[in-house]
């Protein structure tokens, strides 16, 4: 590195750092956000954390009620990931360039994971909520939308990462589509995929608990409930069961990943 | 440098003992199928454990339709001005970039203490546990805990948000660090520099970049979190819009018009970010 780009670097980076500044100063005036009262807020926050997030021993008589929340609001996630995994693996055949049966159908596959992922599920769900109701439907297809357009784009990216050779060694012999796609492509990229999946998972129990609250279903619903009602040993202990099932999913999937990959 | 030499993969997998493992990857084969039929197992289970009340299929399905059709076919706006709307979604961009910034600060300080080379192993571990914790407790529940204390507003919603944005950067900046070249770190140290000199000089400038873009695609993750904070956590901008619009009014064109919105700066914030991913992160992973 010669000294005049190392002086064009250092250039770079102060106006960079002037951007970062100016549009953090746009973002509190037009957020009302003041930086000294939230640094102020955070030892009261702790401290009212630790004086009122406690679990007694009267709370844990709701432990089953909550855990029923829980399995529901578990299974909604795995659900709505396996479905939408399977519905993505077509679209991603359809979308990757290497698997494509033509332009119209890739670009199609594309968009629809592009318009299905970028409305956020807090959109989806509530479009869902007018006319589903309060219940676990609503959780579900909120989540199946957002999952698919992610797992599509995921899912693409994978199988355009496959080594090529197998592809074209199949196509040489002759091998039709499907045998291409299910000799050599899907067997390539499913432990890629399954990854994915189980990182869906995962987010999708934290997202889900956010669809709770919204739609009314499972361990949100079950959150917003004492949360409204003021009952924060309840909050705690569900804040805990949460924290223990996505950490231990958490555990299971990277002991899977570790094996896969 | 590389092409000169030549490599030669080992293809041989041996077991523990150092015995030629004849069957190899079966071990593989036979978790990825497990895992494929327990998820398919649970995804049929989980249907009878559903809360069904008051769902109408044939109902619920052709009205989703109507909706859906107005929504994104007529939208408008009725309860607040196009200018309202553009305001509302700069809020939602400025919790979304407040977030990202101050947790990119303080992601920067952790990932120095969580990466294994720039760190003691014990205090990387430590930093990586509270990392794990925090990610685990949604960003919602983070806003609502952080709301009592603070009271509903921008304050609450960035602190709660913040907490995932910094778990989710100390992630991606420690390793970044720890690709750092390690002879940079040496030569620095044999000239007697002190940690922050290494940090400073050898650090920073070799991952600047990275850091940047992983601070950028971070922000396209806080702009839809903030959407859902303002949903549901009553934070404001143009979420708190869309769930006015939904939830109170059943004003569906107001609702495709916040949908479109939302659509068209996700969509701009996506093709931004995966332009510097193919710029920053396809080089590396190649190289």
């Amino acid at each position: 590195m010669n000294e005049k780009k190392m002086r064009q670097n250092k250039l770079q980076i102060t106006i960079i750092f002037i951007v970062i500044l100016l549009i953090t100063y746009l973002s509190a005036a037009i957020t009302n956000f003041n930086f000294l009262d939230s640094v102020l807020t955070i030892p009261e926050a702790i401290g009212w954390m630790v004086s009122n997030l406690m679990i007694t021993s009267e709370t844990l008589d709701r432990m089953p009620s909550i855990m029923d929340k829980l399995l529901e609001t578990v299974f909604m996630s795995i659900a709505a990931t396996t479905f939408a995994a399977v519905i993505s693996l077509f679209l991603a055949l359809l979308g990757s360039q290497t698997t494509k049966v033509n332009n119209f159908f890739s670009v199609l596959a594309r968009f629809i994971a592009s318009f299905s992922r970028n409305i956020p599920v807090v959109a989806w769900s509530l479009i869902l909520l007018i006319s589903f109701g309060q219940n676990s439907m609503t959780g579900f297809l909120a989540l199946f939308v957002g999952t698919l357009g992610f797992l599509t784009r995921a899912f693409i990216e994978s199988i355009d990462e496959a080594n090529q050779s197998s592809v074209e060694a199949l196509t040489a012999t002759g091998a039709t589509y499907f045998h291409i796609v299910n000799k050599a492509v899907i067997p390539q990229s499913l432990p890629q995929m399954l990854s994915w999946i189980l990182f869906m998972v995962e987010t999708n129990i934290r997202s889900a608990t956010l669809v709770g609250i919204l739609t009314g279903t499972g361990i949100g619903a079950m959150f917003d409930l004492y949360y409204k009602s003021m009952n924060y040993q309840v909050v705690a202990l569900i804040t805990i069961t949460i924290v223990v099932t996505v950490i231990l999913i958490e555990l299971l999937s990277n002991q899977i990943r570790r094996v896969i990959l | 440098m590389e092409s000169n030499q030549l490599t030669v993969p080992v293809l041989i997998k041996r077991k523990r003992n150092g015995r030629i493992n004849i069957r190899s990857g079966n071990k593989v084969d036979i978790v990825i199928k497990s895992t494929i039929w327990i998820l398919a197992l649970l995804t049929v289970m989980a249907f009878f454990f559903f809360d069904y009340t008051g769902l109408q299929w044939e109902r619920a399905i052709t009205e989703t339709a109507y909706n859906l059709k107005v929504m994104f076919l007529e939208p408008a706006l009725s309860h607040f001005s196009f200018s309202e709307a553009i305001h509302q979604v700069g809020i939602t961009l400025g919790l979304g970039f407040l977030a990202t910034i101050l947790g990119a600060i303080i992601a920067f300080f952790l990932a120095l203490m969580a990466a294994e080379n720039l760190s003691k192993p014990i205090v990387s571990k430590i930093v990586r546990m509270l990392v794990a914790y925090i990610r685990a407790v949604p960003t919602v529940l983070w806003v609502l805990i952080f709301a009592i204390a603070a009271g509903l507003g921008s304050e609450a919603a960035v602190l709660g948000m913040l907490f995932h944005s910094v778990a989710y950067l100390v992630k991606a900046f420690s390793e970044s660090f720890e690709e750092v070249n390690p002879g940079i770190i040496e030569a620095l140290r044999a000239t007697g520099s002190s940690w922050w000199h290494i940090v400073i000089h050898g650090v920073v400038p070799s991952t600047f970049t990275y850091m940047l873009s992983w601070t950028f695609l971070r922000f396209e993750i806080n702009f839809s979190v903030a959407v859902a904070m303002g949903a549901a956590a009553g934070a404001g901008g143009i979420g708190f819009e869309l769930f006015m619009a939904s939830g109170f009014y059943f004003d569906l064109r107001e609702v495709g018009f916040i949908t479109y919105a939302i659509l068209a700066i996700a969509v701009v914030l996506e093709i931004m970010s995966t332009r510097l991913k193919n710029r920053y992160f396809s080089n590396s992973a190649n190289a």
